[in-house]
């Protein structure tokens, strides 16, 4: 019983991308509804893997990049069910759900990084984290958003209309989708940006000290801030908008990879 | 039991026997009144659309009895001649009858393959006919089965979801880039027959808003009286392409109307939100160079038909799936058919079989005068006892062994065998 959590996880996850497909593939609204339950079931499960795991290494999710990466594609799954919900659209759960999958598969396969419990950090640390990778999952989906936004139109304009594209969301939709995860994107990273402050200021009392994070952090700021108003203007509406979006996931994934590990010295995984 | 079909349809009849064939409500229920009060059909139900009209009903003698009957019914009820009508009827029984109806319902047998509403119609037919009285429990069975298979296949396959006309088309893809219609506005060019179909499509997607321009200004103001809408001045670009998401072009011109400037201007009014034209022009009225413009999407007749023709296609391929639906419940109807039927065979051979045992028992009873009326009494229960043990144990299988109902194909041979005087449960 020591992986249950782990077992139903996948199994809801992997439940919730066949369901979609198959929405997707035959437009049948009972099966596209019962994706969106598997999903529901499979972030309740993925919670207690979390947990499960946590307390087995005695720390925080976050704190090796298999946890970060298993927490992002929880918070993924989250923002994902909250877009859904709010712009009821389920045709595009068929894109997110592998990149869900992936990360969750990945995080909790991999053997875990027993490194020494870090220390007690307190809430305004967990919050800063958690914002920050909610943050960065709102603008992974809007990167997905963008792509299948750009893959469409593409399709509309070649006249080549295949099965699919009668089942995709429309244009307007996935623009405003796309948005809407940029603006909780850009308010996570905001506030869990200014939390970070203040737990440093406590812990070094000094509210600033250089790290190469921060630049690239305020780079990803701006960048989807200009994103979120161009994305309205007659001249980047559609599908230059979109291609923004792309870039800017670009620097962001170059922010989790290139500067945590190599430039940032307090920023590891996230 | 048998299940008789005759009918007409868009096949098999023109329109100007179809219309004088059809049936109104109330000319259905005294159908019904009629065919039963002349014993020609124990159940009745008349399926009457502007393709097809049909009667479906249950005999009380054999099917292939009445069918001439029903076809002379249909000719004096209508007043249509007999030889003008015999050439357009087709006639079908039981297993063709029962397949014929859940093909009707699936869309395979409608002119625009896999349509939508034919399953409505059905619906509508057997609602009134079962609120009458004038259908009983085969036809019941019958077309809740047909209601069965036409949701099957149209939640199963994708016979009826891609659009199949010109018109259709560009409506849904309009609708793939703004998605639902009810808060969008179209502007028409022309006042035409092509864009009357058009308007219709529009206004069935709910379009919040029509505009409609026309060199004759008549035509226009006509054209809004019929649909609804507001007529615009002709030529006046700025103001009329500033608001509509949709633009439909069918006009009469050699050369194109809208020009790519034009086009350029509005895009520029209008803040770049994207325009969706809609040329159904021949020659074209939308200048090509148009298409390339920041999110302006312009399909032609050509790429329509295009897009027509390879829904056309998937539907096509759809068939197949759809028809192993129908299979399958055919099936299953005939099952429940011999499953009854069987059961009756049963319960009038043990009638049968009772009254032979009554006239074999005074037969040989006669002649038997040493047994008094208690010795007399056992010798009846025990051939009486005799006769249940042989019935009991293939009834109950009949009841409950389904694999072997299907193996029992002909239940009338079965009848003919052991009910010589063709008794009929």
């Amino acid at each position: 019983m020591k992986d249950l959590f782990l077992i139903l996880t996948i199994v809801a996850y992997a439940g919730s991308l066949t369901l979609y497909l198959r929405f997707l593939n035959t437009g049948k609204e009972i099966t596209g509804r019962l994706g969106t339950v598997f999903l529901g079931l499979g972030l309740v499960a993925h919670y207690f893997a979390l947990l499960e795991r946590s307390r087995g290494m005695h720390t925080v999710p976050y704190h090796d990049v298999f946890g970060a990466m298993s927490l992002f594609g929880w918070l993924l799954a989250l923002t994902y069910l909250g877009l859904e919900l709010f712009h009821r659209q389920r045709s595009v759960g068929a894109f997110v759900l592998p990149f869900i999958l992936v990360f969750f598969v990945a995080a909790h396969l991999a053997p875990a990084d027993r490194l020494s419990p870090p220390p007690a950090k307190g809430i305004v640390f967990a919050f800063h984290v958690t914002l920050s990778i909610l943050a960065y999952a709102a603008f992974a989906l809007s990167f997905v958003f963008s792509l299948i936004f750009l893959a469409e139109e593409r399709l509309l304009r070649s006249r080549r209309l295949g099965n699919v594209v009668w089942r995709l969301p429309p244009l307007e939709l996935l623009e405003r989708m796309s948005r809407s995860s940029v603006f909780v994107g850009l308010l996570s990273i905001a506030v869990g940006t200014v939390l970070g402050f203040v737990w440093v200021d406590r812990l070094h009392g000094q509210i600033w000290y250089y790290d190469p994070k921060y630049v690239v952090t305020l780079l990803v700021l701006v960048l989807y801030a200009l994103y979120f108003h161009l994305a309205r203007s007659a001249t980047w509406r559609g599908a230059r908008a979109s291609k923004l979006c792309i870039f800017n996931f670009f620097v962001v994934v170059m922010s989790f990879t290139v500067v945590n590990l190599y430039l940032s010295q307090s920023h590891r995984y996230f | 039991m048998e299940i008789v079909l005759v009918g007409l349809n868009h096949r098999t009849a023109p329109v100007e026997v179809r219309e004088r064939v059809s049936f109104t409500v109330e000319q259905s229920r005294k159908a019904a009144d009629e065919l039963r009060s002349r014993g020609i059909l124990a159940e009745t139900l008349v399926l009457s659309t502007c393709n097809r009209s049909e009667i479906y009903g249950v005999p009380p003698e054999s099917s292939h009895e009445c069918a001439p009957g029903l076809s002379s019914f249909l000719s004096e009820f209508h007043a249509v001649r007999a030889d003008v009508l015999s050439v357009s009827l087709y006639h079908h029984y039981d297993r063709a009858a029962v397949r014929h109806l859940f093909r009707v319902a699936a869309g395979l047998d409608s002119m625009l393959l896999g349509e939508a509403e034919i399953l409505g119609q059905v619906r509508e037919a057997y609602k009134f006919a079962h609120e009458y009285g004038a259908t009983g429990p085969v036809l019941n069975r019958l077309f809740q089965g047909a209601l069965e298979v036409g949701k099957r296949v149209r939640t199963e396959t994708e016979l009826g979801t891609r659009p199949m006309s010109v018109a259709s088309a560009g409506v849904k893809l309009a609708e793939r880039i703004f998605g639902k219609m009810n808060e969008r506005s179209a502007l028409v060019l022309g006042a035409g027959t092509i864009s009357e179909q058009v308007v219709n499509q529009l206004r069935d997607r709910g379009i919040a808003r029509l505009f409609i321009m026309n060199r004759s200004r008549e035509g226009a103001e006509e054209l809004a009286g019929r649909v609804g809408g507001k007529v615009v001045g002709w030529g006046e670009w700025d103001t009329a392409l500033k608001l509509p998401d949709v633009v439909v072009t069918s006009v009469s011109a050699e050369e194109p109307v809208l020009r790519r400037e034009i086009l350029q201007a509005a895009m520029a009014a209008r803040g770049n939100r994207a325009l969706f034209l809609m040329d159904l022009g021949v020659p074209r009225n939308i200048e090509a160079a148009a298409a390339d413009l920041y999110n302006v999407y312009v399909y032609n007749l050509d790429d329509l038909t295009e897009i027509v023709e390879q829904n056309r296609h998937a539907r096509q391929s759809e068939v197949p799936k759809a028809e192993t639906i129908v299979d399958e419940h055919v099936g299953k109807f005939l099952s429940w058919q011999a499953s009854v039927e069987l059961v009756g065979l049963v319960d009038a051979l043990r009638s049968r079989l009772r009254e032979e045992r009554a006239s074999f028992i005074r037969a040989r009873m006669d002649t038997m005068n040493h047994l008094g009326a208690v010795e007399r009494a056992q010798v009846e229960s025990m051939m009486d006892e005799l006769l249940e043990k042989l019935l009991v144990e293939p009834a109950e299988r009949l009841r409950g062994e389904k694999e072997l109902r299907r193996k029992i194909q002909n239940v009338e041979a079965l009848r003919d065998l052991f009910l010589s005087n063709r008794e009929k449960p």
